[in-house]
């Protein structure tokens, strides 16, 4: 990326010369401004075209330069991410990330969001989310094999919030399961700031022979673009630049939404890998936002070629759409294959088998431009990279929030707790974010494919390879309350809780695939969040060597007065060499010794408990050493490999005691652990310190495990056993397992049940 | 015995389970034939399985589309040989539509699809895929859709449940038939039928996915062992 003001571009030939505008702007505000450019920004096209813009090319720099398409306002920042290791083919700057697995194959990754049109219209905005990250990993070549879905709701005693939530999670099942891809885990949190901006994260993970990855690239003079699957309409206009970098509060932006036709999607996978199985394709992009302007600019500014496109050539939804709307549209499952002339019948024929359209709508050049024509005439002419690379690039000012230092002394780890210890475990147990989200996972197929060898609920799900032993494992990770209190925080907390997840179900971590939600970066205190977050992203990536291999970024999740938790979203990658060798979450029987590893210490800032036992959001995140996160991964994989651990489950939210609840609902089977005698119960229960789990092992086992902790500098401590009905936490509480599993089970359904039933 | 089993599954547009239902063949030893549903021929299997998923997208009605598939022909003609057919999910709904089976499926009672391992109990032997087992026998087996409400008309159910058509009812651990084990609504809890003369069978869960105990239970590999003893009874 050049950043600055580019090369200008050269004299247009007359014969070939645009239009002028054609359309004057309407009302006295100029059309530029309607399309979300500011004027300093028109001015820099109108000095890169040494022109006027007519429409059509505004439209096409007003989404190419939205900040959700060019990174305006975080590209500065992002470059300071790790990026490269020896396991990343691929990293950032393609559809999607591509690390190897070993035995040549290439795991294909990247979450992205579709927070707005979420909030706009839920079932279609978490619908087309889910089609255009499957459209991200296939356009790599790779068959989707799982996604995974990291949500943020408004409480649910809100109806609307329940609405939100409820079509949501049933756009994701409705897409996801047609296509027939396992949705295999993610993750739902509720707070107040999320409730007009839900976050709606969608990851896909996609499996290739590394030596077929394709890229989006349109290489080779004369060979032909070809545009598959579905006729463009003129759905989702603006998507990119009206709906996806603006704020919410004005105007109805529903037809700004895209309509999702997941039976379309399912075709198109079947079809595009069919083609790359049989080595068809030079290149392939999918087309989300800005539509065919973006797919037909990056992929030639990537190859660094040029494209003529004829708009008459598109299949068309309907007639008179205007050369802008079939530049910008935004109609989903659509496909744009660089393909050589050859090849064209071949094409034409697996498309038509698998009954889609498919229409040759240009061709790559050599000269660097985008030239764009309809009904003969040139409509667009601009060079490609001013389109991509050269868009602006901001240098925002950041300031921290004036009311963070407060809400940072206010810590409730000394805050007096209640006298009844059972009764605030059952109220963080039950608490929405804690509760067990089976009332979600249960509405996705999470078996097709049939590789699913952990599935939702887990630490981290574990897809195994075709007639492989090895597999890979996936999760989602991030904590907005802590971003809150502390952006670098937050922003590393996640990637170290991401990592000691996989690490949990004996998966070895390897790359990550971020997607940053914040609020509006033109206030300083934004943009200081995200840079902080940015930062503690790096230096947790950089201790645990998991390079970030791609993401997202998405601004202006706010409206009015309310704002999102900065909220920093990792999806994270592992592997498993033996499949077999998957350490579940749950206990799997009784008599067996628990530890906790790790260190437990008076942490109780931006807990779970906190709020919902203190009703507060504040205070200290808890501190994290880096060095110590790392070295539990390790102890944690070796564990697993050399079979060691029976289960293994992560300590975060709701701390110890909700660890030990989960792997006890999980397994069946009960326990009786003994609480720390340093530390106040409520803190050894509740205390949210990073770089802990607790683990089962056979009494035989234990000296394996203790000398592998001891080798691995990590604190343990030897606290119980399973077995029995009851939960037993030492002298503080003890309650039944059926009891436990009846608040943490049914938190959810009956929220949502009990109030559907008083609407 | 000279040769595997061999197995038809037919592959509509928007299939999803085909490639796991050949697997599932595979790794019980048949032989999967893979039939596009354009084609009028299923290969000379010995059987043929319609897969789940979403023909068509299942867009107007589940199975409605898919019927009219060339490949529908053929399986007519299987089934009227007395040759074994089996719909699974999508093509439970494929057979009904295609009036093979009596009865249909509509949306769940939740409105909600659901993915979760259930319980159903053998009702009957009177079919090549469960008459290795024992009526009674429970078997674990995922379920995975949104339209698995299985309902009938007055006159259907009761002949359903006259002529003993009903292979599988959904049940508790213990093989109990009760609301609180039906997922879905489905009317008497059934999960499966047959039809009259037992060879074509469809059933919501999945069996496919429940032949290795390395991804989950095992309750569907005792269908397939009891379809492939019958073939090679046949064909030896």
């Amino acid at each position: 990326m050049t950043g600055g003001f580019g090369e200008v571009a050269r004299p247009v030939e007359r014969e070939t010369r645009p239009r002028p505008a054609s359309q004057p702007p309407k009302g006295n505000a100029p059309l530029h401004r309607a399309l979300a450019l500011s004027d300093d920004e028109f001015a820099r096209i109108v000095e890169t075209l040494g022109r006027e813009p007519n429409h059509a090319e505004l439209a096409m720099f007003s989404a190419m330069w939205s900040e959700h398409c060019s990174y305006k306002s975080s590209r500065v920042h992002l470059k300071r991410l790790p990026t490269e290791g020896p396991q990343v083919l691929v990293g950032p700057g393609e559809d999607a990330g591509a690390v190897d697995l070993g035995e040549g194959v290439a795991v294909v990754f990247k979450i992205e969001s579709h927070n707005h049109p979420s909030a706009v219209e839920p079932v279609q905005g978490a619908a087309t989310g889910v089609g255009g990250i499957v459209r991200d990993v296939l356009s790599m070549g790779a068959r989707p094999v799982a996604i995974l879905d990291s949500l943020r709701f408004g409480p649910p005693d809100d109806a609307r919030n329940r609405y939100l939530f409820g079509g949501v999670v049933a756009g994701i099942g409705q897409y996801g399961n047609s296509i027939g891809v396992p949705t295999v885990g993610g993750e739902v949190a509720f707070a107040s700031g999320y409730g007009p901006n839900p976050l709606v994260n969608a990851l896909c993970v996609g499996i290739v022979p590394s030596d077929r990855l394709l890229r989006a690239r349109a290489e080779g003079a004369g060979n032909l673009l070809v545009l598959i699957g579905a006729r463009t309409g003129r759905d989702g206009i603006g998507g990119v630049s009206v709906l996806a970098s603006r704020t919410l509060e004005d105007a109805d932006r529903r037809p700004s939404v895209q309509i999702g036709d997941p039976f379309a999607e399912k075709l198109l996978i079947e079809a595009c890998l069919e083609l790359t199985d049989a080595g068809l394709l030079v290149g392939l992009q999918d087309l989300g936002g800005a539509g065919l302007t973006c797919a037909v600019s990056e992929s030639a500014a990537r190859a660094n070629a040029g494209a003529e496109v004829d708009l008459d050539a598109v299949p068309l939804r309907e007639p008179g759409m205007e050369a802008f709307e079939i530049l910008t549209s935004e109609s989903q499952e659509r496909m744009l294959a660089v393909v050589r002339p050859e090849d064209r019948g071949a094409v034409e024929g697996v498309c038509g088998r698998w009954g889609l359209a498919s229409a040759v709508v240009g061709k790559v050049t050599t000269d660097g431009r985008v030239r764009v024509r309809m009904r003969g005439e040139v409509v667009a002419e601009v060079p490609a990279r001013a389109l991509t690379d050269e868009a602006p690039e901001y240098r925002r000012p950041m300031a921290p929030p004036a009311w963070l230092d407060a809400l940072r002394e206010d810590d409730p780890t000394f805050v007096e707790p209640p006298t009844d210890l059972g009764d605030a475990f059952l109220a963080v147990l039950g608490s929405p974010n804690v509760a067990s989200k089976r009332w979600v996972f249960e509405q996705y197929d999470s078996l097709v494919q049939h590789n699913t060898v952990r599935g939702p609920g887990g630490d981290a799900a574990v897809i195994r390879l075709e007639e492989r032993l090895k597999a890979f494992a996936v999760t989602t990770d991030g904590n907005g309350r802590l971003g809150y209190l502390d952006p670098y925080l937050g922003a590393a907390h996640a990637v170290a809780e991401a990592a000691r997840n996989l690490a949990c179900v004996g998966a070895r971590p390897l790359a990550v695939t971020n997607c940053l939600n914040f609020g509006n970066p033109e206030r300083p205190e934004v943009m200081w969040q995200f840079a902080e977050a940015v930062k503690g992203m790096g230096d947790a990536c950089r201790a645990l060597g998991t390079p970030v291999t791609g993401g997202n970024v998405s601004f202006y999740n706010e409206a009015g007065d309310s704002a999102v938790y900065p909220t920093a979203i990792v999806g994270a990658l592992g592997v498993l060499d033996d499949y077999r060798l998957a350490v579940p979450s749950g206990f799997p029987g009784p008599g067996l010794t628990l530890y906790l590893l790790g260190e437990t210490f008076p942490e109780l800032g931006g807990s779970e408990y906190a709020e919902a036992v203190l009703g507060t959001v504040s205070g200290r995140p808890p501190d994290l050493d880096l060095d110590r996160a790392r070295h539990l991964v390790s102890l944690l994989v070796d564990a697993a490999r050399q079979d060691v651990v029976a289960s293994a489950h992560d300590c975060a939210e709701g701390g110890l005691a909700v660890c030990l609840a989960e792997a006890a609902v999980a397994g069946e089977t009960g326990f009786a652990v003994s609480l720390d005698s340093a530390l106040p119960p409520h803190v050894a229960l509740f205390s949210e310190s990073a770089s802990r789990a607790v683990v089962a092992v056979d009494p035989a086992r234990a000296e394996g495990l203790e000398s592998l902790a001891r080798f691995h500098q990590i604190p343990f401590a030897r606290i119980g056993e399973t077995g029995g009905p009851r939960l037993v936490f030492g002298d503080a509480f003890e309650v039944t397992l059926a009891e436990a599993r009846a608040v943490w089970e049914g938190a959810i359904a009956r929220q949502l049940e009990s109030r559907a039933a008083t609407a | 015995m000279t040769r595997r089993p061999r197995v038809a599954v037919i592959t509509f547009p928007g299939s999803n389970d085909d490639r796991d239902a050949a697997r599932a063949i595979r790794l019980l030893g048949g032989e999967a034939v893979p039939v596009w549903h354009g084609e009028a021929d299923l290969g000379g299997a010995d059987a043929v399985i319609l897969p789940g998923g979403f023909s068509h997208g299942d867009y107007l009605r589940t199975g409605a589309i898919a019927r009219f598939a060339p490949a529908l022909g053929a399986v007519r003609e299987h089934a009227a040989t007395g040759r074994p057919v089996l719909g699974i999910c999508n093509g439970f709904q494929i057979l009904c539509e295609a009036g093979l089976l009596p009865g249909a499926l509509i949306r769940n009672r939740s409105l909600s699809f659901i993915c979760r391992v259930v319980h159903v109990r053998v009702e009957t032997r009177r079919t090549p895929f469960t008459a290795q087992l024992s009526e009674g026998e429970v078997l674990d087996i995922p379920i995975k859709h949104g339209e698995g409400q299985f309902v009938a008309t007055p006159g259907e159910l009761a002949r359903i449940e006259g002529e003993g058509l009903a292979v599988f009812r959904y049940c508790t651990p213990d093989g109990e038939v009760s609301e609180e084990a039906n997922p879905n609504g489905a009317m008497d809890g059934i999960a499966g039928v047959r039809d009259e003369r037992g060879n074509v069978v469809g059933l919501m869960p999945h069996p496919e996915h429940a032949v290795d105990p390395d991804i989950g239970p095992t309750g569907g590999q005792p269908l397939f062992e009891s379809l492939f003893a019958e073939l090679l009874a046949t064909l030896s």
